[in-house]
């Protein structure tokens, strides 16, 4: 915290440079950034993608690729400067004082080996214990990252943990040999939001029982004030300011940590705000947001809705065994209803597993329910053939998560967008390309662009190009699936601005699925939160956030970092729950669920004995 | 990064043209692929080389208008001379005619037969990838059968089967090619087989296809436009490596008498009557060898570069 006395630094990075050798020039990634970490503290680097964050981290650990790369600079370990040791020295600095975790706690264990042996594997080469001491000491470095019964676990292969337990693991492994340093690189980034907040707190907790110090490397604004004592925020390679978590966030001097600061959704900004708000311009000169008028009601409410959906159930059967007998059913979707009216946007929230994404394409049929109707202008999706389901798409279109995977790599941007006019054969070929060139203009880019290819764009980019694809057929409805969660903050905020635009002048109704809640908070009208395939809590978006009823809710929404440093100490606690799996036996059927109407529109699962309700917390 | 900066959605496009018909069309697609083949050097080097080679066979006859057949004892086995720039034989008929001669038949036979294996493979591997039901196991088994027959048998009993029958629709040397484009190419189809159904496994599920799902487009639209070309890159380059494998097996065939008649010239038949004289006349093996080599060679390498060429991805 700020009042720490300073004392000498466990790392001092001195005006580091990273250059990396591209088509035989050498291209500077990290430009001249200097820190200290103390002993005990967290530093957080922050910074947007493509802003040399990892690249920082990887010199320190001269994990660049040694031909390619030049690393300048000194970065100064106790008094040694870990540049220039010989490798020898290197690979015991690697692991005995320096640890490292990384994003995806999926593929950084070896998935064949059991995680006791990879964890023992490490205290026996760099320690020197013997098997059954380095056993001995597994289990207890397991139980220190609060795995359950760690003893019976550590026999067990990496594929019998979730994310989160792995993620637990690596750190176990991390700590085998008691580091100075932990450099974490994004590692809550790929976990759901409650297991993310476990896993910050873990490395808290760990933190001050180890004394060690830590380097952590995120995007998330909310992160870096829930965890890091000092911040570094990184721009293009360099390091633009430097000081105290609280200084960052209150008294920002550089105009680019303000404008990240001010384009990071917070959760509860929106409690004055009955529509949905974009995101503010922002000066470019001074970061300072612009004033900002509201949009006007979009949705129609008189008429009726666009999409109805009744009693939706999806169910994916799981086979095992020699002869691939059914085992057990995935209720991925389970009795799912709602409505959408045109113009209003209904966001489908909830962590992964919940069903919300199988709810979304189970909705445009491109995963086909068990039972349950769709009405989409009052025609029943469900009774379609194929061919009459294929006309109606033109009607709902999708935008995906990654709009590069989304993007066909082989077709230019042009034809991609001028795709579904071609597919439902409604416009010739010079009207098409007419109509891609208006598209483009649109959503915000060229139309110049549209002989290039998708790998040319950025991100953002690339996902205003998935926005115009899916405009061409002037739908009615949208289904918009985690479609800015892979972005940047700042793109991320320019996407959605466009997406409300849209919204306003188009009359579109959006889908808009995503676990990330303060975005939620800002885009939809209404708000449906999914747990184990089913819709917990339903309503209008000021209810659900303001007068969360639900347990899920409301655990879900205490999870979600706060981009605020002065809120930090308002949770403290170490659990270590996991998602609940949607697996049932076969011929498992649910029970009835009953709803309790809170307030207008505002409905609330009851409790009742089903599996939904286990583990979940009484409501304080 | 243009999205570094938080602005309005359409305050990005600097570069707004104001007028749709100074729209540029896209590149027309076979002239940029061109530009991007020509920048892969070896490919065109191996380009160029092939059409030497495909050209001498194809005009040689009357560049170098001697018989193939004519047997001169007073000239056997000599080595390159004015008279006869590749050498001669045994029966010391002209090599370099019999060169000319075999290599219609050498390069006729594996590009037939790639063109049969590969055709055959992707059909099977895409109809195998894009079903989910009792067709791709069906046919994934009849893959692995055909993978499990002993191949040299099976040649034996269709050449006694068939050989008299094709001789007489489509004559001696009719017959026999279509013989062992279909023995040739219908062996070799499995490995792109599973090759193109593998692809087609990972590609159909990927976003795109879905988005075209989702876009309303039909099933074989989907496999046309979008996984077709996206799987195409391994096809191409094993589909080269086909054309070299039929050429050689070409060459195993006329060796063991099943292929074309012993006077009949190919490269492969060429190598097989040199190499008993490999230490006496070492040109006469030297030749079609190397014909052989540096036509399996540039056929390679022009795979890899039309792979490259083909996949907007790789920045060339």
């Amino acid at each position: 915290m700020t009042g720490k006395v300073r004392m000498d630094p466990i790392l001092s990075v001195q005006n580091l440079s990273t250059a990396f050798k591209v088509e035989r020039a050498w291209r500077p990634v990290v430009r001249g950034v200097s820190f200290d970490i103390g002993p005990k503290e967290t530093v957080a680097l922050v910074g947007e993608s493509g802003s040399g964050k990892s690249v920082t981290a990887l010199s320190i650990m001269r994990l660049t690729p040694r031909d390619s790369s030049r690393v300048t600079g000194s970065v100064a370990l106790g008094g040694r400067d870990l540049l220039k040791l010989p490798d020898a020295e290197m690979r015991k600095v690697r692991g005995d004082d320096i640890a490292m975790i990384f994003q995806e706690p999926m593929t950084s264990l070896n998935p064949v080996l059991t995680i006791g042996f990879q964890i023992a594997e490490a205290l026996i080469l760099h320690r020197g214990l013997s098997r059954s001491a380095a056993e001995a000491e597994t289990v207890r470095l397991l139980e220190k990252v609060r795995i359950p019964a760690a003893k019976s676990r550590i026999h067990d292969y990496p594929h019998r943990f979730s994310g989160g337990m792995r993620q637990r693991v690596m750190i176990a492994m991390a700590l085998a040999c008691r580091p100075k340093l932990l450099i974490a690189d994004e590692p809550t980034t790929a976990l759901d939001v409650t297991i993310q907040s476990q896993i910050l707190e873990l490395i808290k907790a760990l933190q001050e029982e180890e004394g060690m110090s830590v380097l952590f490397i995120t995007h998330d604004m909310g992160v870096v004030a829930e965890i890091a004592d000092r911040t570094v925020v990184m721009y293009g390679g360099e390091a633009v300011e430097t000081g105290a978590t609280d200084d960052i966030f209150k008294r920002a001097t550089h105009p680019y940590t303000r404008m990240l600061l001010s384009a990071v959704p917070r959760l509860g900004s929106m409690t004055e705000h009955a529509r949905p708000l974009p995101f503010p311009e922002i000066d470019r000169s001074t970061g300072l947001p612009l004033p900002q008028d509201e949009i006007p009601d979009t949705v129609a409410h008189a008429e009726r809705p666009v999409l109805q959906v009744k009693d939706l159930t999806t169910r994916f059967t799981i086979t095992g065994g020699l002869l691939g007998r059914p085992r057990g059913r995935v209720h991925a979707v389970e009795k799912v209803s709602f409505d959408l009216r045109q113009g209003e946007t209904l966001a489908l929230v909830g962590e992964s597993g919940c069903g919300k994404s199988t709810t979304g394409r189970s909705v445009m049929r491109l995963i086909e329910p068990q039972s349950g109707s769709v009405l989409l202008d009052g025609e029943d999706i469900m009774a379609l053939g194929e061919r009459d389901l294929r006309e109606r798409r033109k009607l709902m279109q999708m935008i995906f998560q990654d709009p590069f995977a989304s993007l066909d790599p082989r077709m230019t941007i042009g034809a991609a967008i001028a795709e579904p006019l071609a597919i439902n054969k409604l416009a010739s070929r010079s009207a098409a390309r007419e109509q891609t060139a208006e598209l483009l203009r649109r959503v915000g880019l060229s139309p110049d662009m549209a002989s290039r290819f998708p790998h040319e764009f950025s991100g953002g980019q690339r996902q205003r190009i998935c926005i115009a694809r899916a405009l061409a057929v002037r739908p009615r409805l949208i289904v918009a699936d985690e479609s800015v969660s892979a972005l940047d903050v700042s793109v991320k905020a320019q996407v959605i601005n466009l997406m409300l635009e849209l919204q306003a002048s188009l009359q579109l109704a959006y889908l808009f699925i995503s676990h990330d809640m303060a975005v939620v908070e800002r885009v939809s009208h209404r708000v449906a939160v999914m747990y184990l395939g089913e819709i917990v809590e339903i309503g209008p978006r000021a209810a659900i956030f303001g007068n969360p009823q639900h347990p899920y809710t409301r655990r879900l929404l205490a999870a979600v970092p706060i981009p605020d440093p002065a809120r930090r100490h308002e949770k403290h606690r170490v659990t270590n729950e996991e998602l609940k799996s949607p697996i049932r036996p076969l011929g498992f059927e649910p029970p009835d669920r009953l709803y309790r109407e809170v307030s207008p529109g505002h409905m609330v699962q009851l409790p009742s004995e089903g599996p939904s309700e286990a583990g979940l917390p009484v409501a304080a | 990064m243009a999205g570094s900066t938080l602005a309005s959605p359409s305050a990005d496009a600097v570069a707004l043209v104001p007028d749709p018909a100074a729209v540029a069309a896209p590149r027309p697609r076979g002239s940029e692929t061109w530009r991007r083949f020509r920048r892969h050097r070896l490919a065109t080097v191996s380009a160029l080389l092939l059409g030497v080679i495909v050209a001498g066979v194809l005009l040689g006859p009357w560049l170098w208008p001697v018989r193939i057949d004519e047997i001169d004892f007073a000239a056997t086995l000599q080595g390159p001379s004015w008279q006869h720039p590749f050498g001669t034989d045994d029966l010391g008929q002209d090599l370099l005619a019999r060169m000319i001669y075999g290599g219609r038949i050498s390069l006729a036979v594996g590009f037939a037969a790639m063109l049969v294996s590969t055709i055959v493979g992707v059909i099977v591997g895409s109809l195998a990838g894009m079903s989910r039901g009792m067709l791709q196991g069906l046919l994934m088994w009849v893959t692995d059968l055909f993978l499990s027959l002993p191949q040299l048998p099976l040649l034996l009993l269709v050449i006694y089967l068939f050989r008299d029958k094709l001789k007489a629709a489509f004559g001696v040397e009719g017959g026999i090619f279509v013989m062992i484009v279909v023995v040739i190419g219908g062996l070799r189809w499995m490995p792109v087989a599973r090759l193109v159904r593998a692809q087609f496994l990972s590609l159909r599920e990927k976003e795109f296809v879905e988005a075209a799902r989702a876009m309303g487009a039909s099933r074989s639209r989907q496999v046309v436009r979008h996984i077709l070309p996206n799987a195409i890159g391994p096809v191409i380059v094993a589909g080269t490596i086909e054309v070299s494998a039929a050429i050689i097996a070409e060459s195993t065939l006329s060796f063991l008498g099943l292929g074309f008649p012993p006077d009949i010239p190919t490269w492969g038949r060429i190598l097989f009557d040199a190499k008993d004289q490999l230490d006496t006349a070492p040109h006469w093996a030297m030749f079609p060898g190397a014909a052989i080599f540096l036509t399996v060679l540039s056929i390679n390498f022009i795979g890899d570069g039309l792979r490259d060429a083909l996949d907007p991805r790789r920045v060339i």
